[in-house]
């Protein structure tokens, strides 16, 4: 059971969040200028590294507030969490151990 | 009282104590400090249980959680199945019965309590021999939270088994002084009889902590038998140990062979002679101590068999002492006995190839191959391991920053080196989160007289002249799964090359032991028959749990009432009191129908619609969900969410919306009612309340931030009341005096705040069945009150209550769907025939854009319908696919659909159902079928709405 740093509550178990997927997706500004498949790669398409990951999180059994986080999808260590509408911090690799994250 | 297996002045059992237990039927009895295995052991019991596969007899080949033969069975005083004898503490009274490798499950409950515990620390130690009792003194010493976890019923690790001296004393004098000073720290925590069985992400370590096992029929009720300890810890140090190794050789799985270490615990710990006459086969040094320990204690040895050309001179001079002669270069090649090890097959072993052989007689033969570290929990922290040659074993590598290990869990097999290595550890420890503090150096040791490597060694081979069974048919690798060499090579005959698929295709280390003895041995003869290097090879993988743990104890306290919340309404007691059955929807226990006496569920429901349709019917609807919206921008925000327009809903009005993904799929539906300018209260799908608050939620706060608008959930604040039927304006007449229910006063889709029952109310002119309905929504204290008053002057008109069946029934009469039951991800509005309640003139919301996908304009979409079986008493199934043939052709057979809802009518007077069909609104008027019992059932498609098409009742 990870912990997760909620920017609004602290660490919290991670059964308290929701995921959210890819973070940094925005809802097109005119929909109806897209294709179908343009259209199609916003409503299904995400990417799926192996590595860190901007992705969004909420925290449903607290605040209630989403988030974002980079995540490294192979060790699944929260390396940064940071608020909705926040530049992705530039972090490319994984940080070893626990200790350097925080 | 004694007996002539128990060793005089051996052992820290009490011998003034007896225990009296059952093995195999048979009585005996051992001390306080003994397992069920130093028991049997004592008494001269070798053959516990058979192999699972050929049914051989087996023996105790280990002392500790390692063994992978001696499975046993618990029959009393509780029973529990799949015990090691090895690790099972002797009570009074214990029923025991050896294990073919499977245990039963007990057929009664169990009366236990089970717990769970949080700690948080500094430190971590897992493993109380001398690396960790060193590495937790030297932690606490510097005023860090130290945990300290051990498994065993003492602390003391190996140094309970074995005579070593620190400081000029036994061992066990410096451990007694390190516990009562940790003893004496409020900052640390030690916990005996505690396995740590898992290292998570982020560092949680899990731990399972027998508390009243031992104690057998005498453990307090009140004390958790069991806990699992949940350890957050800033750094953590595995000392964890190293289990010893065997070396396959023929019928090397018989009683009476033993690993030699762990005879030397039998003799110390338990003051066991695990035999009377042995012989010692080794590749190593570690077998001499107990070699000569046992010696010493009056076991005859009556040959060392070292394979080593070389052995170290004070052996040589230690055992010329005693009479003990070596055979150096030799190897055990196999045995002789049946139910237990007569004789010892050995010969000379040169360059690969057996001189001849020569028997010695023996009764105990014990083997060492060198040892394993027990890297489990470092490699489930994501540790890596590389192999070291020079002791024939995997020992850690990189681990993450916060978790090292130290002693005999790193690879070092000394006890001056572990306790050295449990001081640098907790330092290390200390120092990476900052913590500094007196340094503590390490307790003296004696000096240790020099060594010979050991020799690498997996298998013997099996000897020319053995008979013509494959090639190590009768070497045992698993011994638990009886795995042989033999299947080894064919795994690998058949092309495998990597130790996980052998693992799979032999079963080797799947059993309760985890391949503790068998994992790197299986490793060494994969690589050996592949002609690879073993350090290229790998071992497999750990998982947790590294010991077995039982799910009671993993699910603590929360089992029955209390594993998942239960919500009941304001007036649930009422419906228990009323003889509501009830039905669960998602967390909630809503009446499903009440039954009067003597009435079938059918029977119920069928009278339950009929008082709705002709009469006054109510029933409890508190549990949808409710979500109060308040802001300036609430109306833009429903606006961009439902598929229709809920801006230009006036104060006082009620609208019917849907929600759909970006996807354009169907994802709720409710009502809105507009509260005031700035407010409007939304109902959700009960089982779906939450999901719904998150989803506008998430578009709120990700996607338009600049919206002000906030959301809440208020749907227990509320307690709903729909009050049905014909007849319904006339109670509700009578209980809200204030309130004119005059149609043109009180329109549908409508609502008023008055007075009912005397509590203030907010009444809407909402009908979830076609027929003139209110909606009473009272604060949730009131709800009884308001309920019995509803019920009270219902009486004069025949008012019934009515559960969800009948609410299904009704609105499927009515083709109001449910999401989530007619609907499943795939649907959209158009797809349930509700193009009505999409907008044509918003310029965009969530989902509109999607609507206009090729996929989602397809002729042959699924569409809801109705279904009404020819034969007006069948009733479908829900799920039942649907087909286009009166043949059920052979599969596959193409499905139209399926059967989402199905019920029967008393409006209708017959059965029927809706179904999503492929092209389904073009097919009405079709038959189709539903393949029933191996008959296809004709039905005939018709629009969905089969009562009161034109809506001509909902004004009454």
């Amino acid at each position: 059971m990870q912990l997760i740093t909620c920017p609004w509550c602290g660490d919290r178990e991670e059964i308290e969040f929701h995921y959210g997927g890819q973070a940094h997706i925005a809802y097109p500004e005119d929909p109806y200028a897209l294709d179908d498949e343009q259209w199609a790669q916003y409503v299904f398409f995400r990417d799926n590294p192996k590595g860190p990951f901007a992705e969004r999180w909420v925290h449903s059994a607290g605040c209630r507030r989403w988030f974002n986080a980079v995540r490294d999808t192979v060790t699944h260590e929260v390396l940064a969490v940071y608020q909705a509408g926040a530049e992705r911090p530039a972090i490319t690799s994984t940080a070893k151990g626990q200790e350097a994250s925080r | 009282m004694n007996t002539p297996f128990r060793a005089p002045g051996h052992g820290r059992v009490d011998r003034d104590t007896a225990l009296s237990f059952t093995f195999d039927g048979t009585a005996y009895t051992g001390h306080p400090g003994d397992t069920l295995a130093s028991a049997l052991l004592a008494n001269s019991v070798h053959h516990v249980a058979d192999g699972i596969k050929y049914g051989r007899p087996r023996g105790i080949l280990a002392a500790g959680a390692e063994e992978p033969n001696a499975l046993v069975q618990i029959e009393a005083p509780f029973p529990e199945p799949m015990l090691t004898a090895t690790t099972l503490e002797l009570y009074d009274g214990l029923v025991a019965r050896g294990l073919s490798g499977q245990g039963k499950l007990a057929a009664e409950p169990d009366t236990a309590r089970y717990d769970t515990m949080h700690a948080h620390c500094d430190l971590l130690v897992v493993g109380a021999g001398p690396a960790g009792l060193a590495a937790a003194l030297a932690a606490a010493r510097t005023g860090a939270r130290v945990v300290l976890v051990d498994e065993l019923p003492e602390p003391g690790g190996s140094l309970l088994g074995s005579q070593e001296l620190i400081d000029g004393a036994p061992a066990l004098t410096w451990v007694d002084e390190v516990l009562t000073e940790l003893a004496d720290n409020p900052d640390v925590q030690v916990l005996s009889r505690t396995t740590a069985f898992g290292h998570y992400d982020d560092g949680l370590v899990l731990a399972l902590e027998k508390r009243t096992d031992h104690l057998g029929a005498a453990a307090p009720a009140h004390v958790s038998r069991q806990r699992i300890w949940r350890i957050r810890s800033r750094q953590i140090v595995y000392a964890t140990g190293a289990y010893e190794r065997p070396v396959a050789f023929d019928n090397n799985d018989r009683p009476g062979i033993m690993l030699a270490g762990s005879a030397r615990t039998y003799l110390n710990r338990f003051g066991v002679l695990p035999g009377s006459r042995a012989v010692v086969f080794t590749t190593n040094d570690s077998a001499y101590p107990a070699a000569l320990e046992l010696a010493d204690a009056g076991v005859r040895i009556a040959a060392v068999v070292d394979v080593r050309e070389e052995v170290p001179e004070h052996w040589r001079t230690a055992c010329a002492e005693r009479g003990i002669g070596i055979r150096a270069g030799h190897v055990v090649t196999g045995t002789s006995g049946i139910e237990h090890v007569t004789r010892a097959h050995v010969a000379p072993f040169d360059q690969g190839n057996l001189g001849e052989r020569q028997g010695v007689d023996c009764d105990l033969l014990l083997v060492s191959g060198g040892w394993n570290p027990a890297v489990a929990l470092f490699s489930q922290a994501r540790g890596t391991l590389r192999y070291d040659a020079g002791i024939g074993a995997f020992v850690p590598a990189d681990g993450p920053g916060n978790v090292r290990t130290a002693g005999a869990a790193g690879g070092t097999f000394t006890l001056s080196g572990c306790l050295t290595d449990g001081v640098d550890a907790a330092r290390q420890a200390l120092s990476a989160i900052g913590r500094t503090g007196p340094e503590t150096a390490p307790p003296a040791t004696a000096p240790l007289p020099g060594g010979a490597p050991t020799r690498v060694l997996w298998r013997v081979p099996s000897p020319q002249d053995a008979d013509d069974s494959p090639e190590g048919a009768v070497q045992f690798v698993d011994l638990q799964r009886d795995a042989t060499v033999s299947d080894v090579l064919r795994a690998t005959g058949a092309g495998l090359r990597s130790v996980e698929h052998v693992k799979r295709y032999t079963t080797i280390g799947t059993a309760h032991d985890q391949g503790r003895t068998s994992g790197v041995m299986t490793s060494g003869i994969v690589a050996e028959a592949l002609g690879v290097d073993v350090a290229d090879l790998g071992t497999t993988r750990f998982r947790p749990p590294a010991v077995p743990v039982s799910f009671a104890a993993l699910a603590g306290r929360n089992r029955g009432e209390l594993f998942d919340p239960v919500r009941v309404t304001a007036i649930h007691p009422w419906h228990v009191e009323h003889g509501a059955l009830f039905e669960n929807v998602g967390q909630w226990k809503r009446p499903w129908y009440y039954p009067r006496a003597g009435e079938t569920m059918e029977e119920a429901v069928l009278r339950e619609c009929r008082a709705a349709r002709t009469g006054v019917a109510m029933m409890d609807g508190s549990t949808l969900g409710k979500i109060n919206v308040q802001g300036p921008d609430s109306g833009v925000l429903l606006d961009r969410l439902y598929t229709n327009l809920m801006s230009t809903l006036k104060v006082g009005r009620v609208r019917y919306g849907v929600m759909c993904g970006a996807d354009g799929m169907a994802i709720d539906d409710g009502t809105v009612i507009r509260v005031a300018e700035q407010e409007f209260l939304l109902t959700t799908t009960t089982g779906n309340a939450a999901k719904v608050l998150e989803w506008m939620e998430e578009w709120l706060q990700t996607e338009w931030p600049d919206l002000r608008v906030h959301l809440t959930s208020v749907t227990e604040h509320w307690v709903t009341i729909p009050l049905v039927g014909p007849r319904s304006r006339d109670v509700l007449a009578l209980v809200a005096p204030d309130l004119d229910v005059d149609n043109d006063a009180f329109p549908f889709m409508s609502w008023q705040d008055t007075s009912v029952a005397g509590v203030a109310a907010r009444v809407c002119r909402i009908s979830f069945s076609g027929e003139l309905a209110y909606e009473i929504n009272v604060p949730a204290w009131y709800g009884i009150t308001v309920w019995e008053a509803l019920c009270a002057a219902g009486s004069g008109f025949g008012l019934t209550t009515y559960g969800t069946e009948t609410m299904h029934v009704l609105r499927a009469e009515k083709a109001y769907p449910i999401i989530g039951q007619d609907t499943d991800g795939t649907v959209t509005p158009q797809d349930l025939g509700m193009s009505w309640v999409v907008s044509k003139k918003k310029p965009d919301f969530v989902g509109k854009r999607s609507f206009s996908r090729a996929e989602n304009r397809r002729e042959d979409r699924k569409q809801l319908v109705g279904l009404l079986p020819a034969d007006e008493r069948v009733l479908l199934p829900e799920g039942a696919q649907i087909i286009a043939t009166s043949d059920i052709p052979e599969p596959p057979v193409p499905m139209l659909g399926h059967v989402t809802s199905s019920y029967r009518s008393d409006a209708l007077r017959r059965t029927f159902a809706l179904a999503l069909v492929r092209s389904g609104t073009r097919r009405i008027g079709e038959t189709l079928y539903v393949p029933l019992d191996g008959r296809a059932v004709p039905v005939t498609v018709t629009d969905p709405v089969l009562f009161d098409k034109e809506g001509a009742r909902r004004d009454g």
